[in-house]
């Protein structure tokens, strides 16, 4: 699904943020990608995301090359996944039932079609009730849960989410990872970059560890190595 | 379609509806965002009511100065029609052959009617006028010759075919010098070319300003939705649909600011009317300002939108493009 094929991300000046990254999501695969603040962790979902282009190698996915996608054919990439960030990036003077809509009106779905996605996606999160409130009036673990509804309101085959428990207490980032584990059951491959080691550990999948851009270790967690940092 | 996964349906285009709602649903969405974007305008009066009056009033000046120019091509048009030629007949030209020569001009049809003044009329008329009736006295002889005053036939009024009678009058051989006395009416149409000049100077500054003044504007409301652009970015909008709002807000600018210009150009033509009509009766003419038809102001409604569509485009291509999720 997500193949990284000997990444490097230099920014201008100079500053080295990924270097000759390999690894290989596969579909309908959940995977956690860590290591500590400054290791690459959102450069890596950036690229996937196209907001940076790599500096050397490919990033592919379902197959096809990132480089290759235009400027202006961006936006049809991003509507193929669903993004999950730490600040929420909620639209804070519109209401839940309109930043969870978002998506689905500007692909330009009908006005019936949206209502039932929106709710089907607030259902999900447990948020059907508070659709017409503001953001403002919910709390952190709830306005998170509005940023994974939207990310999964068009059904994205792949789901990539940055530290999305990182405000949050560890009972509620278990409620949000349950969240996930959801929608993997359900056949959308995730990506969750995170440094909360603990959740890993309880968690039990796939981690992908960076380390000044190199990928350490690839492969299952047991908890026991907390040898990265 | 997806382009990452293929047969995964985007949006409208691909879900099971017919074209004809395809199309219904995107004339919704454009209704949407055009309503709201007027909404927005609404929601900050001041700042709307500034941007609109900026450019409806750079639309009225250049939209007053062409009416006034349009009009005084019209009045000058009815001047025109009076146009005569003077004919000096020759010195030695005397009582019978003047007589033959106005029997034969009255038989030309180019020729409306024509009029004699003898040479004794002519010069009584300039004693008195001129003020040297003592210094006439002098004279041994009356040194002016006899006159014969041609009106041309309507057909002939313009200066070209007035200049081509005046040719053919002066073939005549009592006629010694013939002048078309439509000098000042050049005159005054190298005037009124300028005056169009200025016009058309005037307004194209004025346009390029309000261009400036629409995108400038344009430019401060995308920085303030900066984070609502980047967040639609996020999750997928097109460039072109975060345009649209912009686009919308800079059609009603141009809209609003079209019928103010329009109201204002009444306003003007109205309180400008006295004094005008205090002009025309100095000529004892009967005179009224026209121009402010439906085409006029259809005209200045469409330049108002164009001016306000090319600034907020200018804008969005420039700003839109700037704002990249980091």
């Amino acid at each position: 699904m997500i193949k990284f094929e000997q990444v490097s991300k230099t920014y201008p000046g100079g500053q080295r943020a990924l270097s000759k990254v390999n690894f290989h999501v596969a579909p309908g695969e959940m995977a956690f990608l860590t290591g500590h603040s400054g290791a690459g962790k959102s450069t890596l979902l950036k690229l996937i995301s196209i907001m940076e282009r790599p500096t050397v190698g490919r990033v592919l996915i379902n197959g096809h090359d990132l480089n290759v996608i235009k400027r202006r054919q961006i936006a049809y990439i991003r509507r193929d996944i669903g993004m999950i960030f730490q600040s929420h990036q909620l639209l804070m003077d519109k209401s839940v039932f309109d930043n969870v809509a978002l998506p689905l009106i500007i692909e330009g779905y009908t006005h019936k079609e949206t209502s039932r996605r929106v709710h089907a996606a607030l259902d999900m999160v447990g948020l059907r009730a508070k659709a017409r409130d503001l953001p403002i009036m919910l709390s952190g673990g709830e306005q998170q849960r509005v940023g994974i509804a939207r990310a999964v309101v068009n059904k994205p085959p792949l789901l990539l989410a940055d530290e999305p428990t990182g405000n949050l207490d560890p009972k509620l980032s278990m409620e949000i990872v349950r969240l996930f584990e959801d929608f993997n059951q359900a056949g959308v491959s995730v990506l969750i970059a995170t440094h909360d080691l603990g959740l890993i550990a309880r968690m039990r999948y796939r981690t992908l560890t960076l380390k000044d851009g190199c990928m350490i270790t690839d492969g299952l967690d047991d908890g026991s190595q907390e040898s990265y940092s | 379609m997806s382009l990452l996964f293929k047969g995964r349906p985007q949006g409208a285009k691909d879900s099971r509806v017919g074209l004809v709602q395809t199309l219904f649903m995107i004339c919704v969405a454009h209704v949407r965002q055009g309503l709201s974007s007027l909404g927005e305008l609404w929601r900050q009066p001041v700042a709307s009511v500034m941007t609109v009056a900026v450019l409806g009033l750079s639309i009225t000046l250049p939209s007053t100065l062409y009416i006034l120019v349009k009009n005084t091509e019209k009045i000058s048009a009815g001047w025109e029609q009076a146009s005569e030629i003077s004919l000096f007949l020759k010195k030695e030209t005397n009582a019978a052959s003047s007589q033959q020569l106005l029997t034969r001009l009255k038989t030309w049809p180019e020729i409306d009617s024509v009029t004699f003044i003898p040479a004794d009329d002519a010069l009584k008329e300039f004693q008195q006028l001129s003020g040297l009736g003592d210094a006439m006295a002098y004279l041994e002889a009356n040194p002016l010759p006899d006159v014969v005053l041609v009106t041309p036939a309507e057909k002939y009024v313009t200066p070209a075919a007035a200049q081509r009678l005046l040719e053919k009058l002066k073939q005549q051989r009592e006629v010694d010098v013939g002048k078309l006395d439509i000098e000042w009416l050049e005159r005054l149409y190298g005037l009124l070319d300028i005056a169009r000049e200025l016009v058309t100077l005037i307004g194209g500054l004025l346009f390029i300003s309000v261009v400036l003044i629409i995108g400038n504007t344009i430019r401060l409301n995308i920085l303030s939705k900066k984070d609502e652009i980047l967040v639609m970015k996020l999750v997928g909008a097109t460039d072109a649909f975060i345009h649209r709002p912009f686009l919308y807000t800079g059609f009603w600018y141009g809209l609003l600011g079209g019928l103010i210009a329009w109201l204002a150009v009444i306003i003007i033509l109205w309180w400008m009317d006295s004094s005008i009509q205090a002009f025309a009766s100095l000529y004892q003419k009967e005179f009224n300002i026209t121009g402010l038809t439906g085409s006029a102001l259809l005209t200045m409604l469409g330049l108002s939108v164009t001016l306000g569509l090319v600034g907020s485009l200018i804008s969005v291509q420039r700003h839109v493009r700037e704002i990249e999720p980091k």
